[in-house]
């Protein structure tokens, strides 16, 4: 009798978890939950869950309830393979990860490796931030989606702006040193040689990733440089950090960046006073004309009480679920083949293309500034008063990039 | 090209400063308990929660003077019933206990404040560019974060050298056991100086949380140079400890403002060299190797002069 009653102790709880695993499908988030990027990790989380309990209230996808698995991967190659292996262990085939093109490029390599060694076992890596261009292009993999635009085709749409405006004279470059950095850095300089040549780059920058706590001295460098304008990809506490010294010793420059808008960032910029002088580029914000997007955004901000930081995780999760109810299918390979070529009404309006070539998603793109409002301006951010304006807005056709991807297809 | 020396002197000081107000506590501590406490710059992030806590309820003022005796109160607690009792055990084990205490300090921080950056502001008092030189703002609270640590280099370099109980504490430096055969009370001592050195590493949290950033990680970040500052400036050396900490300051604000590179030294000479293999280090400048700068000193020091610039015992 007891060896029965121990049975089926044993066996209970098993059954009931194949029961709930049939029931849901586990997103993997791998992103840093500490450390110097904890603090766009977490926003990050807050979103993904949100939107998984969109997708639930709907009614899930086929069916099955998305449930969101947070790894943290301490922004650290290394770290985010065990992460990927447990999650995998745990019954994970989708993995989600932003932060860091080197760990984008490491769970890349990863998912595509196991994938071959698995047949029948796949897992995708859906990407939504890590924006080095060689994920699409000589490192492509036919298991690696990405919903954000590449640096590339940032840097494209940002120096397109920058050579009409003729105040620019003196820039200077400012970098995380890693690729990502040292991409941004590497393509402003020979897009705004091309574009703008009487441009002087009077700096050009290289710090370490995520370690700096005061960067006063970076600034008193740029301040002695001449430079009229900073050209900047850091994120996370770099981006608020830069701003934040810059506003204690007075910088008055223009400055053009890829996430301004993240946590702190706008804080930061309130204090420096520099009113509609800093520019971010994004594929959506929360003043953008559109109301469906707009009515998101306030059920957003009640809820979690954040803005929308990243337009493309909705997307993406959107994305996610028509693929697999297109392919009736939640097997990985029948929805990777789903998504490629899938047209998609984005989040913020107009049409997006998930290319097959390289499985980089196109879409509009925005540029921004931030500053005091109109009534075209119904939101701020981080309650300083100020908030996002549209500057300019890239059409889907424009940020179509070539790209060198071969892909082994399997 | 002078306001980016005078800039980063000032930036460079500054740095320094708040490197001496927790490598002072950690120096003594070490060497009159033989032990290098891992834990040192756990209290410097106590320090800044506490002090953003406190500043929440009460205001920035009260909370410079309650987060680091609170801090000092745990830390002499943590002597009394922790280091103490493990001291039987050997040095090694002391080594072990304070490597696990600075991780226990750190998830308890995460599970009470969480893991981003908490918004520890510049009280208004202070929240206005002291003066400006050449064009470039000096924030007056920074020119305050200088005063406070002169003002307790001054006061600690006084109580050391004109007070009995500084005295002892001297005396215990070199001669610990001596010391006690005296009859003095070695034990008090030691939780008196490991009280007091956690305090001052709050202080120092308390007034950077602010200027810098305030979260988990903060203690992970300074940690390590800690240890630097103590080998460099000689164990149990108080003005060493001082020397060490401007030197690293200096040392690290100046390496970041200079753009020199290999390449733009010798490249005239063998231009090719450039595009070979060794390119990755022909390019680096200065100004990106800065992090490391100071563990580079760490390593010529250890080398050359072993018991640290002022230091009379070998490390």
């Amino acid at each position: 009798m007891r060896r029965l009653v121990v049975a089926a102790a044993l066996a209970l709880p098993m059954l009931g978890q194949a029961a709930i695993a049939q029931e849901t499908v586990k997103l993997g988030y791998i992103d840093p939950l500490s450390g110097g990027g904890a603090s766009v990790g977490e926003g990050g989380l807050k979103t993904f869950q949100y939107l998984a309990e969109e997708l639930n209230a709907k009614g899930g996808i086929l069916g099955k309830k998305v449930e969101i698995v947070p790894l943290d991967n301490k922004t650290n190659p290394q770290e985010s393979l065990i992460q990927a292996q447990k999650a995998i262990d745990a019954g994970v085939r989708y993995v989600t990860q932003g932060n860091g093109s080197a760990v984008g490029g490491a769970l890349s390599d990863f998912v595509t490796k196991y994938n071959e060694r698995n047949p029948g076992k796949e897992v995708l890596y859906y990407n939504y931030a890590a924006v080095d261009p060689i994920l699409t292009n000589d490192k492509c993999s036919f298991w690696h989606f990405r919903w954000d635009a590449n640096s590339d085709i940032k840097m494209e749409a940002l120096t397109n702006y920058m050579k009409d405006q003729p105040a620019i004279k003196k820039v200077y470059l400012i970098n995380q040193d890693y690729s990502f950095g040292q991409s941004v850095r590497t393509t402003a300089r020979a897009m705004l040689a091309k574009k703008r040549s009487d441009i002087q780059i009077v700096g050009d920058e290289l710090h370490p990733l995520l370690k700096i706590t005061d960067f006063a001295p970076y600034v008193a460098k740029i301040k002695a440089s001449g430079a009229d304008t900073v050209v900047t990809g850091n994120w996370g506490q770099d981006i608020a950090l830069l701003l934040k010294a810059s506003a204690d010793a007075g910088l008055k420059v223009n400055w053009y960046t890829y996430y301004a808008g993240g946590s702190g960032g706008p804080t930061a910029i309130k204090q420096t006073g520099l009113n509609h002088q800093v520019f971010q580029i994004t594929e959506g914000f929360a003043n953008v004309d559109h109301k469906e997007s707009q009515d998101f955004e306030k059920a957003f901000r009640a809820k979690v009480d954040l803005s929308l930081w990243y337009p493309r995780a909705v997307n993406e999760m959107r994305m996610f679920a028509a693929a697999a109810e297109k392919a009736k299918s939640l097997e990985p390979i029948k929805v990777a083949q789903a998504l490629e070529d899938m047209k998609f009404e984005v989040f913020n309006g107009g049409e997006g293309i998930m290319r097959k070539d390289d499985h980089q998603f196109f879409q509009p793109i925005y540029i921004s500034s931030f500053g005091e409002r109109s009534e075209k301006e119904p939101f701020d951010d981080e309650k300083t008063g100020w908030g996002w304006k549209l500057v300019a807005k890239v059409d889907t056709a424009q940020t179509m990039l070539p790209t060198t991807c071969k892909m082994d297809r399997p | 090209m002078l306001e980016l020396i005078v800039i980063s002197t000032l930036n460079g000081v500054l740095y320094g400063m708040l490197l001496f107000l927790m490598a002072s506590g950690l120096t003594v501590i070490f060497s009159m308990l033989g032990v290098l406490n891992f834990a040192h710059a756990s209290f410097y992030m106590l320090g800044a929660f506490f002090g953003f806590q406190i500043s929440r309820w009460v205001g920035f003022w009260p909370a410079l003077l309650i987060a680091p005796l609170l801090a000092g109160a745990i830390g002499a607690a943590v002597e009394r019933y922790g280091l103490r009792r493990v001291h039987k055990n050997g040095h090694v084990a002391e080594l072990l206990f304070t490597f696990g205490l600075a991780f226990a300090i750190e998830e308890i921080v995460q599970i009470i404040w969480g893991k981003s950056p908490v918004d520890f502001r510049v009280p208004p008092l202070l929240d206005f560019p002291a003066f400006t030189i050449f064009s470039t703002n000096y924030p007056a609270f920074k020119m305050f974060m200088l005063l406070v640590s002169v003002a307790i280099f001054l006061g600690l370099l006084l109580a050391l050298k004109k007070t009995r109980i500084g005295l002892i504490v001297q005396a215990a430096l070199t001669h610990p056991h001596m010391v006690g055969h005296l009859g003095h009370n070695v034990g008090r001592i030691f939780m008196l100086v490991f009280g007091v050195g956690t305090a001052l590493a709050a202080v120092a949290g308390v007034i950077a949380g602010p200027a810098l950033v305030t979260q988990s990680n903060m203690a992970g970040l300074l940690g390590p140079i800690l240890f630097v500052v103590v080998v460099v400036g000689g164990l149990g050396s108080l003005p060493g400890a001082f020397i060490a900490s401007l030197l690293i300051g200096l040392l690290q604000t100046f390496a970041v403002s200079m753009n020199a590179s290999l390449a733009g030294l010798l490249g005239p000479l063998s231009p090719d060299l450039a595009q070979s293999w060794l390119s990755d280090i022909w390019n680096v400048t200065i100004a990106q190797i800065a992090p490391i700068m100071p563990y580079l000193l760490l390593v010529l020091v250890l080398i050359f002069r072993p018991m640290g610039l002022l230091g009379t015992r070998d490390t």
